[in-house]
């Protein structure tokens, strides 16, 4: 799962960048893609906010008379696992812990990244070396390991897994935006500015940050897939969102156990992760489109 | 009339050398001029001569690590300290407010996701805090001023919405937004038309005359340069070859280089072939000893190899040239063009 991790953001990411770039496409065809994301998406915050309104039973609520209990089973439309427990309830009430990961940890990391890659590129010399070994160094850890001895370090809890993230996100971000910006700074706009006398946060935040910002909110979209698919690799070791909260990487865990027996218990969870993950990737395509199509 | 002024900006044996991977590369070396108020200076010279390098130089904008500085820039407003030791915050006072630059392509000079009227509002607050809706109104005016038609509308539009002429004549409102004391147009007009060319030329010397400033004009066209400006400067290889009025400096060359620039504008009566100087520029990386236009030049005799070049005064009004031949070469020009439509 780790190596799906690792290579599928900057796959993503090259599959937006050329498709962006490569084809023609109608205003129509380039939105569609990003209002089928969000709608998406909007479906999925919508059923984790309004999950106490769409299932009566508790997502923790153990019934031991009726475990395993097939999808379509009266009273349990998904069915129920080992102990009984509504899945519909547990899957709409892991999709808060799991959305919030996503938004939670990628937007810190997002915004610092970028942050640090700006002011790493524009200012240059010691400051950038610093900061680049610093990013360095991050990169020479397996990226899991680092997360797993972080929060080994820390005690396994939803926060610390933020934490995690915060920790050793960044680092994207802070590189693609401090190569970014190293190409705008040779443009004949920022030396424009410059000649007219605008101080270097004024050149960095108004004149160089919304020309090279699309890069990193696009990867920002692959990242927050990431991000669920991390914890969900947390939640698969036990070392992310403590039992009995539920979360979509440690109920598809705790179903592999029955995966011969009641497919159900990995396999709609699973499901969850993937309509997500779907949704963010076709925001990320379709933010590519349109932002790359409003520098012409 | 630019004799009497009173110095605005005085350069003073300028270099500027570039590291590179290559080799120093030395871009400026040994420049000096005078800017009086309310002239306008020329600086002519093929690609590569370092006539950009001098002035972004002046303005403090070559990056500060890889880039090597020496001389004095004083601007005179601000006391007789030179600009180019200058701390980053002073120059950030000086810049825009008192100096302003104009940039070769004005099509990749405005920042392409803001619009005209935000970028233009920009650089009025910039040095002057005044309120948005007064920043607004004069940003309007200043659209208006460059001759931009239906400037409160066209305050919307994004760069790409502009044509190349009218990005130029924005970037020159904004670039006048602070009502800076010299502007450095740097070949204001090489990516555009010959019509739109014109037009712009006449704008800034309109606009230099109506309000006071001075004016550096980069070209590597003479007969731009010799029209717009009171003063010529002839650069080659990072150093001056000559100087002086632009009058004197047309009409009798004293440097074998601004003879061969005049002799290679096209004339409307000529017909056949156009005039070139063989050859390029030499590297500014190993610069050969002696004359630099010596292995380019007609004129060339063992001496131009070993000479110790520096300018000669040539004339009157102090015009200058970096050759020793010069007497000759002013003294000779008639006999010479006569040889040469001869043997063609």
């Amino acid at each position: 799962m780790s190596a799906m991790w690792a290579a599928s953001p900057s796959e993503l990411l090259m599959r937006a960048a050329t498709k962006a770039a490569g084809r023609q496409r109608s205003v129509v065809r380039r939105r569609f893609t990003l209002i089928i994301g969000l709608v998406m998406l909007a479906i999925a915050i919508a059923a984790a906010v309004l999950a106490p309104l769409l299932v009566s039973q508790s997502p923790t609520a153990i019934d031991v008379l009726h475990p395993l209990s097939p999808p379509l089973t009266s009273g349990h439309l998904l069915g129920t696992d080992q102990y009984g427990r509504d899945l519909l309830a547990r899957i709409l009430y892991a999709g808060r812990i799991d959305l919030a990961i996503a938004f939670g940890a990628t937007s810190v990391t997002l915004v610092g990244g970028t942050m640090i890659g700006l002011v790493a590129g524009y200012v240059g010399g010691k400051v950038d070396s610093f900061l680049m070994r610093l990013v360095d160094l991050f990169f020479a850890f397996p990226f899991l390991v680092l997360i797993i001895a972080i929060i080994a370090m820390l005690g396994p809890s939803t926060f610390n897994l933020f934490i995690a993230i915060w920790i050793t996100s960044w680092v994207s971000y802070a590189r693609i935006m401090r190569a970014q910006t190293v190409v705008a700074k040779k443009q004949q706009y920022v030396l424009a500015a410059r000649a007219l006398g605008y101080s270097p946060v004024r050149v960095m935040f108004r004149h160089i940050l919304p020309n090279t910002a699309s890069t990193v909110i696009i990867f920002s979209m692959v990242d927050a897939v990431g991000n669920i698919i991390l914890a969900a690799s947390l939640g698969f070791l036990g070392l992310g969102v403590q039992p009995p909260t539920p979360e979509w990487g440690s109920m598809i865990s705790d179903g592999q156990n029955y995966i011969l027996t009641s497919w159900w218990l990995a396999t709609l969870p699973g499901l969850a992760v993937v309509f997500v993950g779907v949704a963010f990737s076709l925001i990320g395509d379709g933010l590519a489109d349109v932002l790359r199509a409003g520098d012409r | 009339m630019s004799a009497l002024g009173t110095p605005l900006l005085t350069v003073r044996d300028l270099h500027t050398y570039l590291a590179t991977v290559q080799g120093v590369v030395r871009a400026v070396d040994g420049v000096s001029f005078t800017v009086h108020e309310a002239e306008v200076l020329g600086i002519v010279g093929e690609s590569g001569c370092g006539k950009t390098v001098t002035c972004r130089t002046i303005m403090g904008l070559m990056p500060a690590r890889s880039v090597h500085t020496e001389g004095e820039v004083i601007y005179h407003p601000r006391g007789e300290g030179s600009l180019l030791g200058a701390s980053e915050d002073v120059m950030r006072t000086v810049r825009g407010a008192h100096l302003a630059m104009i940039f070769q392509d004005p099509m990749t000079a405005l920042n392409p996701v803001l619009n005209i009227g935000d970028q233009l509002i920009e650089a009025v607050r910039a040095h002057d805090r005044c309120s948005a809706a007064e920043a607004r109104t004069r940003a309007i005016s200043l659209l208006d001023r460059v001759g931009i038609p239906a400037a409160s509308r066209r305050m919307r539009d994004y760069p790409f919405q502009f044509s190349g002429g009218m990005l130029q004549r924005a970037l020159i409102a904004i670039a006048l937004a602070s009502s800076p004391r010299l502007l450095l147009a740097d070949e204001p007009t090489t990516s555009l038309d010959v019509i739109i060319q014109d037009q712009i030329l006449c704008l800034l010397l309109e606009l230099q005359r109506d309000t006071g400033m001075s004016m550096i004009l980069v070209s590597h066209d003479l007969a731009v340069i010799s029209e717009m400006c009171d003063k010529i400067i002839v650069m080659y290889a990072g150093q001056v070859v000559e100087e002086g009025t632009a009058a004197d400096v047309i009409s009798a060359p004293r440097h074998p280089y601004t003879h061969a620039l005049l002799e290679a504008l096209p004339q409307a009566e000529q017909r056949g072939q156009l005039r070139n100087i063989s050859g390029s520029p030499p590297s500014l990386i190993n610069v050969p000893d002696g004359c630099r236009f010596a292995p380019r030049c007609r004129f060339t005799t063992p001496e131009c190899l070993n000479w110790e070049t520096t300018l000669v005064a040539a004339g009157e009004r102090d015009h200058a040239a970096r050759c020793w031949r010069h007497q000759e070469i002013a003294e000779g020009q008639e006999a010479w063009q006569r040889s040469d439509s001869a043997s063609a």
